[in-house]
């Protein structure tokens, strides 16, 4: 029934003057097997069918033509608006509030059903915010509360072993640097959402890219093993470096977060009718069917994936992608693993397969 | 060795505190200003071998203390900004900065900054040879060596290693480059750079692909480091 509701006025007219007069036809038909006043009804049914589907005015036009029809064309006098007896008088007044009463009924009850929809959607916003402030809560919090515990515990040094303070030391320092992480993605969020988000386009070389981005990430990257295509002479495109350095970290630190060691990592790069296509695989455990449409979602996170993000790497990924009027899709692999498709139109320089001067 | 001294200017108690402590512990002499007023004075009083600017002062931009400073004041100056923005940076280093740091960062890689710039302000102006690591650039007869053996270079590849390797340690900017070794009609053909870059790396690295010596400063510029 929702679907219907998206009918243009335009269309919703059209359906109602067809069912009507199709009504009518069929009536003409079969007038003589069950007499006009049978026609009356037939007629006070689609009408009422109509009320279901079509907004109120529609509908309304629907009762008053078929009213009309009905009148003109089997109350007796036949094809005259003329009523011959007080009897068909009264009918056909009756005929025409009945198709009101239906109309607006109908109509009534729907606005209802709306009402009671909108609360359920805005109660289920409430519980994905609830949520969403919990997890986000709990990984600020989490290293917070590490940094404080363990300084607090640092202060009194005298009753702590080397051994025991090196270890607090380096926790703070893992903390600080998970913390470090989520506040650099609440601002890359808040960054896109700003609305002043400007992206400055330059001429890029992909592979130094896609190598800048891999050599962050040592010497933790050397547990994996990263293999990376690029065409030899692989043209130069216009894209915002920064911007897409951050999309190659956010989909490396995914694949590592979420992925064992030793994992295979495969970066590809190619280009086909002025298109920049990078993709980024891995060997992994893929991604749940029902869930691969949502993880581009704002702070959404795959049921049961290890604690430590906030659901808005991913986000941020479309986000930046998008901002180059590019699209990044995502699927699972027939043997194992995921794939990420990354598809950005943009201009192409063929600068450096000219000659050395 | 001398002591150097280096003068900070950032208006966070925190932070200064930080800085002097860790400096302090690697032998530096240390002052500190919180204000851009603050920190022009001291500069014109002592002025010391680095400052460390913060570009978000209470009374006055970083970007205007800067300017201000290079009228006269010629010794590095790093940038400290929590701004991540390549924009502001890089108008800063146009302006004459000679590094960037941006918050939150590592002891160990300010460490570093510090020690780079500080080098280019002990090294002889007058030495015909730059050494860095296992690549050796002769100023007088225009020559590029790796690991002893002479490298062919284009002439716009040698003006630009050559350009690079004069201002070791600092980040040049993509407008300055082009500037510099193609002129200033050439400003914003970043594509030549790029190819040049590339093809730079494939003579002087021993993996273009983890390159050592250019380094990449993502949408800002390069940054040539001698190892």
């Amino acid at each position: 029934m929702n679907s219907i509701y998206k009918l243009s006025r335009k269309n919703q007219y059209l359906i109602s003057l067809l069912t009507i007069l199709s009504m009518a036809a069929l009536g003409f038909a079969i007038e003589r097997l069950v007499g006009y006043r049978v026609i009356a009804f037939l007629l006070l049914v689609s009408v009422s069918i109509l009320a279901m589907f079509l907004d109120i005015i529609p509908v309304i036009l629907a009762a008053a033509l078929s009213a009309l029809l009905w009148d003109l064309l089997f109350i007796p006098p036949r094809f005259t608006f003329a009523v011959g007896t007080t009897e068909d008088r009264f009918l056909l007044l009756m005929y025409f509030i009945i198709a009101l009463i239906h109309a607006v009924l109908t109509y009534k009850i729907r606005e209802v059903q709306k009402e009671v929809r909108k609360r359920e959607e805005k109660a289920n916003a409430i519980k994905f915010y609830n949520t969403l402030l919990n997890s986000l809560s709990h990984e600020l919090r989490t290293p917070i509360t590490t940094i404080i515990g363990a300084t607090d515990n640092l202060m009194n040094a005298d009753k702590l072993s080397e051994k025991d303070k090196i270890e607090l030391l380096s926790e703070i320092s893992i903390a600080s640097m998970r913390l470090n992480q989520q506040v650099e993605n609440l601002l890359g969020m808040s960054r896109l959402e700003s609305g002043v988000f400007k992206i400055k386009k330059d001429w890029c070389d992909v592979r130094e890219l896609v190598y800048t981005t891999l050599q962050r990430f040592e010497p933790i990257i050397s547990n994996y093993r990263i293999s990376v295509f690029i065409p030899e002479n692989f043209p130069l495109f216009k894209l915002d470096f920064g911007l897409m350095e951050q999309v190659l970290h956010n989909l490396v630190s995914n694949a590592i977060q979420h992925t064992e060691e030793g994992t295979d990592i495969i970066i590809k790069a190619d280009c086909s009718d002025e298109k920049l296509i990078i993709t980024l695989s891995d060997s992994g455990k893929g991604f749940p069917e029902a869930e691969i449409h949502r993880v581009f979602d704002k702070f959404y996170r795959v049921q049961g994936s290890r604690p430590g993000g906030t659901g808005l790497g991913l986000s941020i990924v479309k986000g930046f992608v998008e901002a180059h009027n590019g699209k990044i899709t995502l699927t699972n692999l027939p043997l194992r693993g995921a794939m990420f498709t990354i598809e950005i139109p943009t201009e192409v320089s063929y600068l450096n397969r000219l000659k050395n001067e | 060795m001398n002591k150097a001294s280096i003068l900070i200017i950032d208006d966070e108690a925190q932070i200064r505190k930080l800085l002097t402590i860790t400096l302090e512990s690697y032998d530096y002499h240390v002052q500190a200003a919180v204000t851009a007023k603050e920190g022009l004075a001291a500069v014109a009083s002592h002025p010391p071998d680095l400052v460390l600017l913060d570009l978000g002062l209470p009374d006055e931009s970083g970007h205007e203390v800067l300017r201000h400073l290079r009228e006269w004041y010629s010794n590095p100056i790093i940038i400290l900004s929590v701004q991540s923005m390549e924009e502001d940076i890089v108008k800063a280093l146009d302006n004459g900065a000679n590094d960037y740091l941006v918050k939150p960062f590592r002891t160990g890689e300010l460490m570093a900054r510090i020690r780079l710039a500080l080098r280019k302000v002990l090294q002889d102006e007058n030495n015909p040879l730059g050494e860095f690591g296992d690549v050796t650039i002769d100023y007088a007869a225009r020559t590029v060596k790796k690991n002893n053996v002479v490298i062919k270079l284009t002439a716009t590849e040698y003006t630009l290693l050559a350009l690079m390797g004069k201002n070791e340690g600092k980040v040049l900017t993509h407008h300055y480059v082009l500037h510099q070794v193609w002129g200033p009609s050439y400003q914003n053909e970043s594509q030549y750079l790029r190819v040049f870059v590339a093809q730079l790396r494939k003579k002087i690295e021993t993996d273009p692909n983890r390159p050592v010596h250019i380094i990449t400063e993502s949408g800002v510029g390069y940054r040539f480091v001698g190892k």
